[in-house]
Formats: C-alpha cells, structure tokens, sequence
C-alpha cells in the first residue's frame, strides 16, 4: 500500500479530519472544503487492463488523459465520455464527482460503468466493494453509491471501470431548427432503433451523432438528413468540457439542470441540451439561485457551475425524507464526520 | 409474539381475508424458486394498497416482527424464504402497469408486474424493456429490483440498476419516499443504486419506472460448435477484441448441448464440446456487417460446425434450446442445482477443468451453461434431494465453485443474488470489516433490522462459526470472537 493511503488510513483511524482532492479540477462544484486537502495525484498507475475482458482498473490519482490514451491504443474507450476541466483531471475525480459527457445517453452514466472499488471509509478501514467483473450483485452496491459522492463517503483509492470498443465509424449529422423543434425530432428518432451515440442542440442547430457499424451509420445518416458536421470529435468534446463559447460568459451564472429528456422547451430558459434534452444549461445573473425551484418543479435537480460562488454547495437542496436518509448513509460511511467537510451535503457536521 | 396477537394488529389495517395464517394457507408460501429450503412463515399478508404496506411494516417494527417481501417467488437464492416468526409480505396484488410514456420511453409499474409483461404492453409502441432473465415469463419487477436481475442481453442493455429511472418505497417506519427520477441522474446519494440489487433488507418496492428501449430493427443468431472449451472461449475473447460487443453471446458445454437436444431438438450437434449462440441486433446494415465478422472470427477460431439461423423460426428454436436448459437438465436429473458465479472469462478453461475434477469427487454430474459474454456461469450441478447424501455432496459442490470463481477473481453471485443460498459464501469473498459496513448501511435504512433479516449479509458470528472467515492480509479479523 502507498504510503499516502497508509497515510490517510492512520490519520482517520486516529480520528484526524481529512480532505481528498484528486487533480483538483472540479473545485469549483459543491461546497468547499473546510480542511486543508491533499492530493491524491501520487497514487497512481493502471493496475490491471486486460482489452478482452473490457475491464480498467486503476489507482484514483491515474490521470484520465493516461487512461484514454491507454485505452485508444487498444481502440477502447470509456463508455460515458466523462469531462475534462483540466489536464489533471484523475480517474478518482470523475468517479466523485460523478459526471457524465455526451454519450452517457447511449452507453450509460459514470455510476453505471464503474464495477468496483477500494476505499477508506472514515473508520480508516481500507475496504473492497464490487469488483472486475461485469456481473456482480454480491453485498450491497456500495461502489455505484460512492459515485457522484464527491469523496465524502470514503477516500477512494481504486476503481475499476467497465470500457468498450470505439465504434468503427462516427458521423455527426447537423438540423438547424429551433429547440421546440429539435425536442420534436428527438422524440420520433427515439421510437426507432438508430445508432445514435449524443444528441445535443446550440446555437439554432441539433446536432445527432452516429456511432457504430459503418453501413449502420450510414444508412441512419441517410434516413436522419441534414448536414454532416466535419469537427465531429472537437464538437463534441468542446460540448463535454464546456469550452464552447457559449458557455462563456461575463457576469453571468452557469447552472446544469437535469430533467426529464422530453421536458418541453419552454419550460426552462436554456441556451443549450444535451443528453438529447435531459441536461438543459443555464444562465442567470449572479445569486440567482431560483433555478433550484424551478429545477425540482420540474421534477429535476439543479447544479451550479459559476466559478465565481462563493457559499453553500451549490447543489439541489435535498427533500426532507431523501436528505434524512443521505445522513444516514453517510453516518454509516463516516459515522465521526471526518471526510471532506463541507464538500457535499450543506451544513452536515 | 403469538400468532392470534399478530394477526389481530395486522387485521386491524389489511382486510381479514387476506391476512393468512392457517397452515395450509401459508404452506404454498414456504419457498421461493430455491426449494431446497423451506420455513413456513407465521403469518402472509397479501396487500393491495399502499397503505396497507405502510400498515404492515409499522405494526411489524412495533412488534419486532420480521418482514420478508416476496414478489413472485421465483428467486434461486432463497431471498424470499420467510421468516418462521415472521410476516410474509406478499406484492403480488400490485401488478399494474400505471402508465406507458411512449415519447419518453418510460413506464410506470406495481412491482408485481411481470419482467414479460411489461414488453407485451409496449410492443405496439415499437418498445421493450430490456432486462430478459430466463424467468421473465413469471418473474416479477420487484423481485429484479431486490436482486438487480440479468439476462442474456445484459452485456449490450445492462442489468436492471442501467434501466430503472426510479422507485417508490416504503422504509421500515412506514414512509415513503422516492429515489431516482425521470431525469438521468439525481441529487445527493445515488441511493437509487444502493437500493437495487438489496435484496429486500433496506425497503419495500412500491413502484417503478423502467426505461423502455426501441425494438431492433433485426436480430439474428449464429450457433457454432467446437470440439474444445478454450477454442469457444477463445473465439468469444477474438469477437469483443473485434470492436463486436454482441446482444447475446450465450455458451453451453457438451453435457449441456445434450440434454437440451434430447428435449426440444433445435438442432445442436451432439458430439460438441462447446456451443456457443452469438446474437447481432440493430438496423439491418449495421446486423449484416457485424454477422459476417462474427462469422469469420468464429471459422479462426476453430469453430467445427456454423450456423445463421435464416429465419426467425429458426432464431427462436436457436435460443429455444438455450433458454430450456434448465428444464432439460430437469428431465435428466430428479433435481438440479443452479450455481451463479462471474469470473473474468480468461479463466473459463482453468474453471470448467476444476469443475470437471469436482464433479468426479463428488460424484455428481454437472452440465454448464454460461452467459459468457459477460462471465456468468451457471453449472447445473444434478443430484437427487431423496438421498441427504447427494443433497449434502451437491451444497458442498456448489459452495467450491463458488470459492472457486472467488480465488480466480470473481463473485459468487452474478445474478441471482445471495439471499440465504450463498449467505456463507460472503464470508470467504468479503472481510469482516466489509460484512460490518454492509450492516451499518442496512441499519442506516432499517435500524430496528426487520427486513429480511438473517438474509444477504452474514453476522460476523456466523462466518466465525462457518470457519472460512475472509483472511485479509494474514490477519484473522476480530481476533476476540470465540470460533467453533
């Protein structure tokens, strides 16, 4: 065992509070820490990656960029295309944070991928759930819980991921039309089985693209129409990093708001979807935080992403049944509360 | 707690009738699809509303009287096997399909609503639900939520947990809560995720909403037969190495080819060491270009016979074999055992050749199938439960393979969960320190632990007296338990 996780297996065996980053590139989601942070940047290293049996598993301080590129070599991939705001961005920070790209619509979230992990829960023990293979039901399943945890429910050391093979061939094909529109689209593509891998619409246009296959992809680009977007990948990874200009802008607050896919457009002001309409994107002016209530009107939850918030976490406030359950899991987790204060559920501890 | 007592508080919310407690009453509820353990249950409940559930689990945590929920019994790890002085909940009165949402895909149940029948309510639509485990006919979607079911289609569509947007339950005290929404995610905890796959000790299914998948516009199946286990393993590794990641990629070993020929004659070939059923869905380009890869991987590999069904007759019959393994080891055997271990499938010739060797320890017979896209295997291991020998020799053969798939890197349940079948077993893949956060988050739900206890989650006490306590790093883990 590495000597920064022995390390902070004894610091909270002995009751030390402690908090965990990993490349520290989503600090700027859920609340801040209370606690000086240590990285877990030097705990890193693919431990096992066999291509056949579409299994990763890795150190939590691996770089994401290491892992992908590992994985290209072998024409693999993550499934959920997860996003980069930083070069430093860790295989352990994705599974914290939880956070899913474009293609999560197709081949499932970040929680849905992960097969297994090792963590210290706040007693200091060093504990192993799930495991490398796809099918596991074995104990409760305490690695899907732990991701979208933001550390809080353990210090994660390990996971191992499922991946798949990169389609042979993908095509993106751009409709310009509005977003009541683009909904409209949506909604009859999805009663037919076409490959469609993320559907997003910006700036006047859906965009749709197509994984898989080559005829597949071919005859769907055929029976879709349009136009073929030629910066396919810089699309869509500029929309999953949110580098698009769009996102940018002076004075203004970035909220993800995540909904029902078919979610009229209407009903929320957003200058962008993805998810094929189950992620809308926001922007209010500073401090405008009626964007929750309007989220869980709508049966959704909101997030925040400004940089610039300076207090609370910035996440949906929970309902009282559901937040009195989190508590309890995360006592059951932490039971002293030693584990990145302040990070995620607001005003616990 | 005596029974005229029990029965008169649960009376008190639940209409009399069907509040059974007879014991010819409650013996039809004595066992779920895992027979070989029976306990008839002090009292079954079979509620129709909400609040007679809320009724049910309040009295029961009042009293400190255990509550097993039970869908429709179809279970293979006993996780429905009631409590002798407890409340036997049965839901299958809940089985409304509430509403269907074709431009969302979604549809709302009563978790006693068939896994099948909710495709047959969607198949107009040009939709289904795609989790299929071979009990779809009968099993219920609540029953899939407590044990997070499979199926053959599961390496493409994923397990239930991938197609539940949520559920509705009722936690020991009688709340309700929801967890999971319409959206793709959700804030806080993901206990949606946690709650799947509990086995009924955290809460009680109350509703769900599944995501419901476009049909494929075609699918279609290839048998081959080889004359050698690692050559069909082998093959089974060159197509997903090929970018092919398959709707179906079933295997069955020679044992099992010939009892399922004997019984439905789809036409497998009797001399195989090894059959595999390899199934491409999608539109029909994208299902022609990846059925002549499979195909040519298939001839590499060795493959000694090759067949593409041509009709869908012929697709059906393909898998009619297949999905009648069960029944067709049934008539070669007075009984069968059905093991569930995953392991990484580079291990598959290393495993079935243990098998082998433990079958003739043993002395009992055992045929194989296998979900071997994803490493799933299911030995059928054949005894007959008239003899306490056999049944003593077949638990026995069952529990190596599970040590087994566990020492190879694997689990000893892929699909059909622990329940009280491989409730030892969980001492050998788990330490105790892992058994121990197991219970803290079951109490952090159920505090008074009256939710299917004794189920799921072995007490440290009772690996200790099982004696294959999980040794981690050569430690023995609580060093101060007396062991037996």
């Amino acid at each position: 065992m590495s000597p920064l996780v022995e390390d902070l297996r004894r610091r909270l065996l002995a009751k030390e509070r402690v908090a965990v980053v990993g490349g520290n590139t989503k600090s700027f989601l859920g609340g801040r820490l209370l606690d000086e942070p240590v990285s877990m940047l030097e705990h890193s290293g693919i431990v096992n990656y066999e291509p056949t049996e579409l299994v990763l598993t890795a150190k939590s301080g691996t770089s994401l960029r290491d892992i992908e590129s590992c994985l290209k070599d072998a024409r693999q991939m993550l499934p959920f295309e997860p996003p980069q705001f930083g070069a430093e961005t860790t295989i352990g920070g994705v599974m914290a944070s939880g956070l899913s790209g474009p293609r999560r619509v197709h081949l499932g979230s970040a929680r849905d991928c992960v097969l297994g992990v090792r963590l210290i829960n706040g007693l200091g023990q060093h504990l192993k759930f799930g495991g490398e293979v796809m099918k596991n039901v074995a104990g409760y399943d305490l690695s899907r819980l732990s991701v979208g945890a933001y550390g809080t429910l353990g210090v994660l050391t390990q996971v191992s991921v499922k991946v798949l093979p990169i389609p042979d061939k993908e095509q993106t094909q751009v409709v310009e039309c509005s977003q009541a529109e683009a909904m409209e689209i949506l909604i009859r593509f999805g009663r037919r089985p076409y490959p469609i891998s993320a559907a997003a619409w910006i700036e006047g246009s859906l965009s749709i693209r197509l994984s898989g296959a080559a005829n597949g992809v071919d005859s769907a680009a055929r029976s879709i129409g349009g136009e073929t977007r030629a910066d396919t990948d810089q699309f869509w990874d500029s929309l999953r990093d949110l580098n698009h200009v769009q996102f940018d802008q002076e004075n203004q607050w970035l909220w993800r708001v995540s909904v029902a896919p078919t979610t009229p457009s209407d009903a929320i002001d957003s200058f962008c979807f993805d998810w094929g309409g189950g992620l809308r994107w926001v922007k209010t002016d500073p401090d405008d935080f009626s964007v929750f209530q309007l989220a869980a009107s709508l049966g959704g939850h909101a997030t925040c992403f400004a940089r610039e918030r300076t207090g609370g976490t910035g996440m949906q406030p929970l309902e009282p049944g559901i937040l009195r359950l989190n508590q309890r899991v995360k006592e059951a987790m932490d039971p002293f509360g030693l584990i990145n204060r302040g990070r995620l559920l607001e005003g616990y501890h | 707690m005596q029974t005229r007592e029990l029965v008169a508080t649960l009376a008190a919310g639940v209409q009399a009738e069907r509040v059974l407690f007879h014991e010819q009453d409650v013996a039809p509820y004595e066992c779920d699809g895992l027979t070989m353990y029976k306990t008839k249950p002090q009292v079954v409940v079979l509620p129709e509303t909400r609040e007679e559930v809320c009724h049910v689990l309040r009295t029961c945590r009042d009293l400190e009287v255990p509550v097993v929920a039970r869908g429709a019994g179809t279970g293979l790890s006993g996780g429905a096997l009631p409590h002798a002085e407890g409340v036997l909940l049965v839901m299958t009165k809940f089985n409304r399909i509430l509403d269907v949402d074709a431009d969302s895909r979604i549809a709302r149940v009563e978790p006693g609503v068939r896994n099948l029948a909710i495709s047959e309510a969607v198949s107009h639509l040009n939709l289904y639900y795609a989790p299929d485990p071979s009990s779809q006919i009968a099993c219920s979607i609540g029953g899939n939520i407590a044990e997070n079911s499979g199926g053959v289609h599961c390496l493409k569509y994923g397990l239930t947990v991938h197609n539940v947007l949520s559920i509705t339950v009722a936690l020991d005290d009688g709340s309700i809560i929801t967890v999971g929404s319409d959206a793709l995610d959700s804030a806080g905890y993901d206990l949606l995720a946690l709650t799947i796959g509990s086995e009924g000790l955290l809460a009680v299914v109350l509703e769900v909403t599944v995501r419901l998948l476009p049909k494929p516009e075609e699918m279609r199946v290839v048998m081959a037969a080889f004359d050698d286990v690692t050559k069909a393993g082998d093959s089974v590794g060159g197509i997903i190495a090929a970018g092919i990641i398959p709707a179906g990629l079933e295997m069955m070993d020679g044992a099992a080819v010939a009892a399922v020929e004997d019984f439905v004659k789809a036409g497998y070939p009797l001399d195989a060491e090894a059959l595999l059923l390899c199934e491409v869905d999608g539109t029909k380009e994208e299902v022609a270009e990846e059925l002549s890869r499979v195909e040519s991987i298939l001839k590499d590999s060795g493959a000694t016979m090759l067949r593409v069904a041509t009709s869908e007759e012929d697709r059906l019959l393909f898998w009619k074999g297949r999905k009648s393994a069960f029944p067709a080891v049934g008539r070669i055997s007075p009984d069968y055992y059905c093991m569930d271990g995953t392991i990484p499938r580079k291990h598959l010739s290393l495993v079935l050749r243990r098998m082998r060797e433990m079958s003739e320890q043993y002395g009992l017979r055992c045929a194989n199938v296998f979900h071997a896209g994803d490493g799933n295997l299911h030995p059928l291991i054949l005894f007959d439960a008239n003899d306490p020998d056999e049944v003593k020799r077949a638990e026995e053969f069952g529990a190596e393979i599970l040590e087994l798939s566990v020492e190879v890197g694997g689990t000893i349940t892929g699909e059909h969960g622990v329940g009280i079948e491989k409730i030892n077993e969980m001492c050998v893949q788990f330490s105790s320190d892992e058994l121990t956060q197991f219970h803290s988050i079951k109490a952090a739900f159920d505090p008074t632990g009256i939710l299917n206890p004794g189920k799921a989650v072995p007490t440290l006490q009772r690996c200790a007296e099982f004696g294959k306590m999980h040794i981690h790093h050569g430690q023995m883990p609580h060093p101060e338990l007396e062991r037996f």
